[in-house]
C-alpha cells in the first residue's frame, strides 16, 4: 500500500510541473508583445521598461521559470495589472463562492444522477429507461446559460420563488447550482446506467439468481454496489469540471466568483491574474486526480498492485 | 418473453437483409436518429440560406418595432433595438456552423497529426508528444479554451481557434492509439518490404486506416464545441454585438428577460436543438462503428 502511494504521489511531480510550465508559457506564447498588449498603446517607454523587469521578463526564459515556480510555491502568483493587487489575494477573496456553486452542484448531481441511472438500467418498463435516457440527452446537450436563463424567467420572474441577483445565503444558491448540476447529473446518470447494465451481465450476478436470492437483493447489493466504483470516479472527477463550468453560471447568475474573476482577466488582458486562476484551477484538477486514484486504490486492492 | 420478440426480429431482419443496406436497415429501428438528421439537414439549408430566407437583415433596425411580442410579422418578436429575432436566429445558424466546421477542423486535423506521428515514429517522439497532450489534457476544455483566449484575445476567430486547439489532445490521444494498432499490421509491414517510405506508408495504408474512431469523435465533438464556444460568446470573450451569434444574443437578451422573455427563449432552442441533434447522431454513429454492439 505505501509502495502505491509513494509511486502515485511521484507521479504528481511531472504532472504539476508540466501544468505550471504550460501556464508559464502563456505569457510567451502570446502572439505580439504581453506588456505592450496589457498597457496599452500609448503606454510610455518607462513605464513598459518598469512593468517588463517587474515581470521578469528581461531574464533569460529558464531563469524566468524556476522564479514564477518558487513563487508559486509559495503562493506568489504575482500582482494584478488592473487592480495592482496581489492575484493570490484576488483569487482567495472569489475561491469561496466559487467552490461553493460547485459543491451544491456536485452533491445535487449525485443524488439525481445515480438513482436516475440505477432506475433506467433495472427499469422493468421500457419507458422508463428510454424516458432517462431522453431527459440526459437533454441535460447534455442544454447550454447551462439558456437553462440558467429559463429557470430565471419560471421561477423568479413569473413565479416569484427565487431571487434573481441576490449572491448570498442558501436561497440564492439553488437556481445556479441546479443549472450547473444539470449536465454533471445527465453524465453521471449515462454512465451508472451503462456500469449497472455491464455489471447485471457478470456471472456472479447469475449466480445470485440461480441460488435464488430476491430480485432487489441482487440489483442493491450485488449489482449497483459494484457498479458504483467506477461511476463514483466519474462523480469525483466531475468536480473540477464544475469549478469551471461555473465560469458561465456565475455570469448568467451575476454572483461573484472565480469565474467572473477570469472573465475580466481576459477582457482587460490582465495576463498575471489570467495565468494564477488558470495555475490554480488546473492544479486544482490535478490534485482531485490523484486523490481518486489514492482512494480507489484503498478500495480496489486489484489496482494497487498493477 | 424477450426471446421471442428478439427471435422474431431476427427473422424480420433476415428477410430483409438482401434488400437493405445494413446502416439503413439500423437507421430504421432509430426513428429519432432520422428527425435527428432531418434537423441537421434543415440547420444547414438555412445556415447556407440565411440570406434568402430570412425576412429581414439580421442587424437592420425596423422603426417602430421595439421589443414587439412573437407575431406573424415577427415569429420570434423583435429585440430591444428593433431588430427581427428570427432572421437574428436564422443568421445564427451560418456562424454555428461556421463553428462547427472550423473548430472540428482544427482539432482533427492537428489531432490526427500529432497521434499519427506518436503513433508511427514511436519512441522518444511519442514520448515528448503525448507528454505534452497529457499536461493540456490536465485542463478542463472550457479552462484551457480561455486560456487560449486570454492569449490570443477576445473575439470569434480567436474563440473558434481556442475551441479548436483545446480539444487537439483528446483527438491526439485517439488517433496515437488506432495508429498503434494499424502500424502493427501485415500490409504496413509488407508496404515497407516492398520498399515504399515513410509519407507513402503514412498516407496510403497508415492513414485511411486509422481514421475513421478520429472522425466518429469528431461528430461527437462538434456539439461540444458549438456549446462552448457559444458558452464563450455568452461570456463576451467571442463573437461581438452586434454579430447574430446565438451565445451572444442570449448574453443582450439577460438584461431584458423581466419584458421580452422571446429574446432570451429562440436563440437557445436554436443551440438545444442543433447540439441534441448532433449528439444522437454522434450515440448513433458510435455505436454502429462499435463492434461489441453490433451483432
Amino acid at each position: 500500500m505505501k509502495a502505491f502511494l509513494v509511486r502515485r504521489l511521484l507521479l504528481l511531480v511531472p504532472t504539476v510541473l508540466g501544468v505550471t510550465l504550460a501556464t508559464f508559457l502563456m505569457l510567451h506564447l502570446t502572439p505580439g508583445d504581453p506588456v505592450t498588449i496589457m498597457l496599452g498603446e500609448f503606454a510610455s517607454a518607462s513605464e513598459v521598461a518598469r512593468l517588463r523587469s517587474e515581470l521578469g521578463l528581461d531574464r533569460p526564459l529558464p531563469v524566468q521559470y524556476v522564479r514564477f515556480l518558487g513563487r508559486a510555491l509559495r503562493g506568489d502568483l504575482g500582482s494584478s495589472i488592473r487592480s495592482r493587487r496581489p492575484v493570490a489575494e484576488e483569487i482567495a477573496e472569489r475561491l469561496p463562492p466559487t467552490m461553493q456553486l460547485a459543491l451544491a452542484a456536485e452533491i445535487l448531481a449525485v443524488a439525481v444522477g445515480i438513482p436516475a441511472g440505477v432506475a433506467a438500467a433495472t427499469a422493468r418498463k421500457p419507458a422508463v429507461d428510454s424516458g432517462v435516457v431522453a431527459v440526459t440527452l437533454i441535460g447534455l446537450s442544454m447550454p447551462t446559460f439558456w437553462s440558467g436563463l429559463l429557470l430565471i424567467l419560471l421561477f423568479s420572474l413569473t413565479l416569484g420563488w427565487l431571487p434573481i441577483t441576490e449572491s448570498v445565503g442558501v436561497r440564492a444558491l439553488i437556481l445556479p447550482a441546479v443549472t450547473l448540476a444539470a449536465p454533471a447529473a445527465a453524465v453521471l446518470a449515462r454512465v451508472t446506467r451503462a456500469s449497472v447494465l455491464e455489471v447485471l451481465r457478470q456471472d456472479y450476478v447469475r449466480t445470485a439468481r440461480a441460488k435464488g436470492v430476491a430480485e432487489t437483493i441482487v440489483v442493491y447489493r450485488h449489482a449497483v454496489r459494484n457498479a458504483l466504483i467506477p461511476v463514483l470516479t466519474v462523480a469525483a472527477l466531475q468536480f473540477a469540471g464544475l469549478v469551471a463550468g461555473a465560469v458561465i453560471v456565475e455570469s448568467v447568475f451575476a454572483r461573484p466568483g472565480l469565474g467572473r474573476l477570469a472573465v475580466t482577466a481576459i477582457l482587460s488582458r490582465d495576463f498575471p491574474l489570467a495565468q494564477g486562476i488558470v495555475l490554480v484551477v488546473a492544479s486544482m484538477y490535478v490534485f482531485v486526480n490523484v486523490g481518486v486514484d489514492v482512494v480507489y486504490g484503498l478500495l480496489d486492492p486489484r489496482i494497487r498492485y498493477r | 418473453m424477450a426471446t421471442v420478440s428478439e427471435a422474431s426480429a431476427a427473422g424480420a431482419a433476415v428477410s430483409r437483409r438482401r434488400t437493405t443496406h445494413p446502416v439503413l436497415r439500423r437507421l430504421r429501428s432509430r426513428p429519432l436518429v432520422i428527425v435527428a438528421m432531418a434537423m441537421l439537414v434543415l440547420f444547414i439549408i438555412l445556415a447556407l440560406a440565411a440570406p434568402i430566407i430570412a425576412p429581414h437583415d439580421p442587424n437592420a433596425l425596423i422603426s417602430g418595432a421595439v421589443m414587439r411580442r412573437p407575431s406573424w410579422t415577427y415569429p420570434f418578436g423583435t429585440d430591444e433595438l428593433g431588430r427581427d429575432v428570427f432572421s437574428r436566429v436564422i443568421h445564427g445558424a451560418r456562424i454555428s456552423l461556421q463553428i462547427g466546421i472550423i473548430t472540428i477542423s482544427i482539432a482533427l486535423v492537428l489531432g490526427t497529426l500529432v497521434g499519427l506521428t506518436a503513433g508511427f515514429y514511436g519512441g522518444l517522439v511519442d514520448s515528448a508528444l503525448m507528454a505534452v497532450m497529457e499536461i493540456l489534457l490536465a485542463f478542463p476544455q472550457i479552462l484551457l479554451a480561455m486560456a487560449i483566449l486570454a492569449m490570443l484575445g477576445p473575439s470569434l476567430r480567436n474563440a473558434m481557434i481556442a475551441v479548436g486547439l483545446s480539444a487537439v489532445p483528446v483527438y491526439a490521444r485517439t488517433a496515437r492509439g488506432t495508429t498503434l494498432s494499424v502500424r502493427a499490421m501485415d500490409y504496413v509491414e509488407s508496404a515497407r518490404a516492398v520498399g515504399s517510405g515513410d509519407v507513402r506508408i503514412l498516407l496510403r495504408h497508415v492513414l485511411p486506416n486509422m481514421i475513421s474512431p478520429v472522425v466518429v469523435l469528431g461528430t461527437a465533438g462538434v456539439g461540444i464545441a458549438i456549446l462552448i464556444a457559444a458558452g464563450l460568446s455568452y461570456l463576451g470573450l467571442g463573437a461581438q454585438p452586434p454579430t447574430p451569434e446565438w451565445g451572444a444574443m442570449l448574453s443582450e437578451s439577460r438584461a431584458y428577460l423581466r419584458n421580452a422573455w422571446w429574446m432570451a427563449t429562440f436563440p437557445g432552442l436554436a443551440i438545444t436543438v442543433v447540439v441534441v441533434s448532433l449528439n444522437l447522431c454522434g450515440d448513433w454513429l458510435r455505436d454502429l462503428l462499435d463492434p461489441r454492439l453490433r451483432k
